[in-house]
């Protein structure tokens, strides 16, 4: 606990970490999207497709300069995005727009930043920015590595063309192609049009404003792009291979011609019927012309995420390409994956659009806390009546449990990203019955073990060893409960699920790290051990009525101690064994049974006390023995 | 009166006094399906009031207005759309939620334009939101999966724990009345059915079966070796357990429902509508049908169909026997007694603690 608090406050002090829990939308306020992905032709929609369609949807809004925007997949079908305060319309059209990709011929490429003057266009003046490698893009070539025979593209070594013929500068550049008919995809004159070159030179992609994605281009013009990252920015030809004529694409160790595995990190792409007929034009062009015109960029949701260049000499006529670069596992996996979400184009279908106003949020929040606060406070109460002094300790061990729920939510507000929403504080306040439970079943087993004769440190001994099960195996149920919402369930009932699942569990840990110890220490002291009338032990009121043997062939029977008056109802106060079973009889029971045989004849309390000292008969022994014990 | 209910707890802990809660078992049961019926009938009329999440439609809300009358809301919608029946109620200490059926965009924006007039604030005031009809359809089949997957765990669980099939049966059984009574709450309440409602119908199923299993634990300790002896029958010791776990299972509603209707009633009376309250009232209805059903019905339950097994069945008979010949003998309130004790096993040895102890010899 005490590792817990700290790493939070050192958290706190050095790191993004709050002292309080983050908010989720509904008190914080915000706007929240509820997108359904739909894929064109009903093919099932796969977790791995969802995760790829959150990542696009996450490079646009970070991209767009929203902060703390939230999202998440919801029961692995639909999407869920939380964007705090409210976001301008463009910013929700961003998110709503479907994710397409497409391959389109690599024109051009320079560094990121804009050109003032086109006559400065020329990339070397820039070569450092674009030859940097980026972590999802294979920049840094390696062509040594590719002499594999059907496959083979490297990655540019370093962009060096330019927007070689330098538009003059007109006010308003034109946008009327150089020719009449492109003679190619890769026909610069055709497509590099002096306003494409216009946009291309003004174009700034370290402003993270130019990277949000999500514009696609129309597919017979050229299109100037960035990386995702900002470092490059591009001029793309037309589309020449949609993404849905992608087959397939893996990631793995690269495989030489003699079957052995090399240790580069490769991505193969699989391209269908249609896709390796018009790769293979692709690629016989391509090879025919010089860096950068022989790089193919694999666009994604309008931003390149890959352009690796042809290898020399190679024509890729079976559809499988296999793309090598300066690849770790992650980034060929990553690449991977992006392509393979190419291949199946989803449409994201709104379910819900929501705003939450902060106020409201606050409101509800506020208040609920103070409902929170209210009911503790009578649960407070009730226990103090119920169990005097005891009750302190459901309130210490509450304290402790409410401490230790609020400080582990934190952490993982801050280390998790968890939000606390107004379904977990409903779970929150719901957990207190339930902790307080434990102890009511731990207590009431306590006191059970004391009405059966015992001292009060072997009840607390045998009274845990029943009530941890009891508490085990409810507990158990509660957060099989909890687990099967939080996994099965969405949305608002998740928050729930959680807070319950984690206040279960914080239930134990209170119960057998700070209850049982601190009870294990209370039954030493004299108020407790005693059964001090405010303890809440009290032998006498709880009336060990079994009687129990207090050595010397004499039975204590608690009955008979200070409550005589209720001896003289009609019902036997001492429970005796009949002659049925009698051979299971203890001593006690047999010595008992004759008493209360006695008093059906002679009727008088005192009279039939086989105790010597009916006094106090109970609280003795036990108060001789404990002091003994502890002095 | 706290020593009232203590002594009240231990005679109940001992059998002086015992109620016959597993006899009376038909009269529970009958309860039991009596509510279940009602409950049944209020499903159906009035039945259950979707709320915006479950319909589809748009939703408005107004924050800070001064006056938050409701009529002025529903005209402006009106005017806005002529056969558009609004419903308006109220959040918090000053705002107003409005919703409509789906609406267009330009309505949408009009219908904003329309209640930011009617309550003197700013457009900025009034957001509005799209709620399609299949989120709430969504949430509830989760829900429902959710609620199979549950059982079907829970029953392999509890199957485990009690060694016996019957007492997962018994549970489940209570469950499922607890659910369509707090269902059957909801309905008759009236109150709209929102993603929180089902959260707090979802809650009751861990609740009462987490209370359920306490008293199980109880009975199950107390039948150990039940076959063993012939002074009291399953169901006598059965009734024992429900009777000694009284104190705890009433103690316990107490202190899980304080807090719940705390936040009930702030979220019924103060917030007005929405997550708090409505979860707040499943929980409430729930647990305590919860704390009824796990004393009054999933024991007897179980009783009666344990009952129905050979071994029980024919020592219940011996036992039942037994008596009577002892009470032909002549010793009727002793056998009364011997029932209702604590333990079926002579006591253990508590340790050598217990022992009395000379007192250390000062020098």
């Amino acid at each position: 606990m005490l590792a817990l608090f700290g790493s939070l406050l050192a958290g706190s002090r050095w790191s993004d970490a709050s002292l309080t829990p983050k908010l989720a939308l509904d008190l914080e306020g915000g706007t929240q999207i509820i997108l359904q992905p739909v894929t064109e032709n009903d093919e099932e929609v796969t977790p791995e497709t969802i995760s790829e369609a959150i990542a696009v949807i996450r490079q646009r809004v970070d991209s767009s300069g929203v902060a703390e925007a939230e999202i998440t997949s919801q029961g692995g079908r639909n999407i869920v995005v939380a964007l705090p305060g409210r976001p301008d319309a463009e910013t929700l059209a961003l998110v709503r727009t479907s994710a397409q990709m497409e391959l389109r011929p690599v024109l051009t490429v320079s560094g990121p930043a804009p050109v003032e003057d086109p006559a400065e266009a020329d990339p070397a003046a820039d070569p450092a920015a674009t030859a940097a490698p980026t972590d999802g893009e294979p920049a840094a070539a390696d062509a040594a590595a590719t002499p594999a025979a059907d496959a083979a593209a490297t990655p540019a070594p370093a962009p060096e063309a330019a927007a070689t013929p330098a538009p003059t500068e007109t006010a308003a550049p034109s946008d009327e192609p150089g020719k009449e008919a492109p003679d190619n995809a890769s026909d610069l004159t055709y497509y590099a049009t002096p306003k494409v070159q216009a946009d291309f030179a003004a174009l700034d992609c370290t402003d993270p404003a130019n990277l949000t994605g999500g514009v696609q281009g129309p597919a017979d013009r050229a299109l100037v792009t960035c990386d995702p990252d900002g470092t490059a920015k591009y001029l793309l030809g037309p589309v020449e291979i949609q993404g849905t004529n992608i087959a397939n694409a893996t990631s793995g160790l690269e495989v030489t011609q003699t079957g052995a595995t090399t240790n580069n990190w490769v991505v193969n792409m699989e391209l269908d019927g249609e896709g390796t007929r018009i790769f293979r034009d692709t690629t016989t062009r391509l090879q025919a012309l010089t860096q950068p015109q022989n790089q193919f960029a694999m666009v994604l949701d309008g931003l390149v995420i890959s352009a690796p260049s042809l290898a020399t000499g190679v024509i890729i006529s079976d559809g499988k390409a296999q793309i090598s670069g300066d690849f770790t596992r992650e980034t060929a996996a990553t690449l991977a994956s992006q392509l393979n979400f190419g291949a199946l184009p989803l449409t994201f279908e709104v379910q819900s659009e929501e705003q939450i106003s902060a106020t409201l949020g606050a409101e509800q929040l506020e208040k609920g806390l103070i409902a929170g606060l209210i009911g503790l406070g009578l649960v407070v109460v009730y226990s103090l009546f119920q169990y005097r002094a005891l009750g302190l300790v459901t309130v210490a061990s509450l304290i402790a449990a409410g401490v230790l729920t609020f400080g582990v939510i934190s952490v993982l507000s801050w280390t998790q990203g968890y939000r606390l929403s107004l379904p977990g504080v409903a779970g929150l306040i719901v957990a207190i019955g339930i902790t307080a439970d434990s102890f009511i079943v731990y207590f009431e087993r306590i006191r059970d073990e004391l009405r059966d004769g015992r001292t009060l440190q072997a009840a607390v001994d045998k009274g845990w060893e029943r009530a941890r099960q009891t508490i085990l195996a409810s507990d158990a149920v509660n957060f099989l409960a909890a687990i099967v919402l939080y996994l099965l369930a969405v949305g608002g009932v998740r928050g729930f699920a959680f807070t319950l699942g984690l206040t279960t569990i914080i239930d134990l840990v209170v119960v057998f790290l700070f209850t049982h110890p601190l009870m294990l220490l209370l039954a030493r002291t004299k108020f407790f051990g005693e059964g001090h009338p405010l303890s809440g032990l009290d032998r006498r009121r709880l009336g060990g009525t079994a009687p129990r043997y207090a050595g010397r062939g004499r039975v204590v029977s608690a009955g008979n101690a200070g409550t005589a008056s209720l001896e003289s109802t009609s019902e036997p106060k001492v429970p005796v064994t009949a002659g049925v079973g009698g051979s299971g009889q203890t001593i006690a029971q047999r010595r008992a049974a004759a008493a209360a045989a006695a008093r059906t004849t002679e009727p008088g309390p005192d009279a039939a006390a086989p105790d010597p000292s009916p006094g106090d008969g109970a609280a003795e022994p036990t108060s001789g023995r404990t002091e003994g014990n502890e002095h | 009166m706290a020593s009232g209910f203590a002594q009240w707890g231990n005679d109940l802990y001992t059998g002086r006094r015992s109620y016959d809660i597993v006899g009376k078992r038909r009269l529970w049961f009958l309860i039991g399906a009596v509510l279940v019926l009602i409950s049944a009938v209020l499903l159906v009329r009035p039945g259950l009031n979707p709320g915006i999440e479950f319909r589809g439609g748009s939703e408005f809300r107004i924050n800070e207005i001064v006056d938050p009358a409701e009529q002025p809301a529903i005209d402006a919608v009106t005017a806005v759309s002529e056969e558009e029946e609004a419903r308006v109620s109220r959040i918090g200490s000053n705002a107003l939620r409005v919703q409509t059926a789906t609406l267009t965009s330009e309505e949408v924006e009009e219908v904003r334009t329309a209640l930011a007039e009617a309550y003197d604030v700013s457009t900025d005031q009034v957001t509005s939101s799209f709620i399609g009809p299949t989120w709430g359809a969504d949430v509830s089949d989760k829900a429902i999966r959710g609620l199979l997957v549950f059982l079907g765990l829970v029953t392999v669980v509890m199957t485990l724990y009690f060694r016996n099939w019957r007492m997962a049966a018994a549970a489940l059984i209570a469950l499922f009345h607890d659910l369509v009574v707090t269902v059957g709450v909801y309905a008759a309440v009236g109150w709209e059915v929102t993603p929180a409602t089902v959260i707090g119908f979802l809650t009751i199923l861990g609740y009462s079966l987490y209370d359920t299993v306490v008293v199980f634990d109880k009975v199950r300790e107390n039948t150990v070796g039940v076959l063993d002896q012939s002074k009291a029958t399953y169901a006598e010791r059965a009734n024992l357990a429900v009777n000694q776990t009284l104190v705890r299972s009433i103690n316990t509603s107490v202190v899980a429902l304080l807090p719940v209707s705390a936040i009930l009633f702030v979220g019924a009376f103060i917030l007005g509508a929405g997550t708090l309250r409505d979860i707040a009232l499943a929980l409430f209805v729930g647990m305590a049908i919860g704390t009824f059903s796990s004393i009054f019905l999933a024991t007897p339950f179980e009783v009666a169909l344990r009952q129905g097994e050979p071994k029980i069945k024919e020592h219940t008979a011996r036992v039942l026997r037994s008596r009577t010949a002892a009470s032909e003998g002549g010793e009727p309130a002793l056998a009364a007694a011997a029932r209702a004790s604590g333990q079926i096993r002579p006591g253990t040895h508590l340790g050598t603690a217990a022992q009395p102890r000379r007192k250390p010899s000062k020098r």
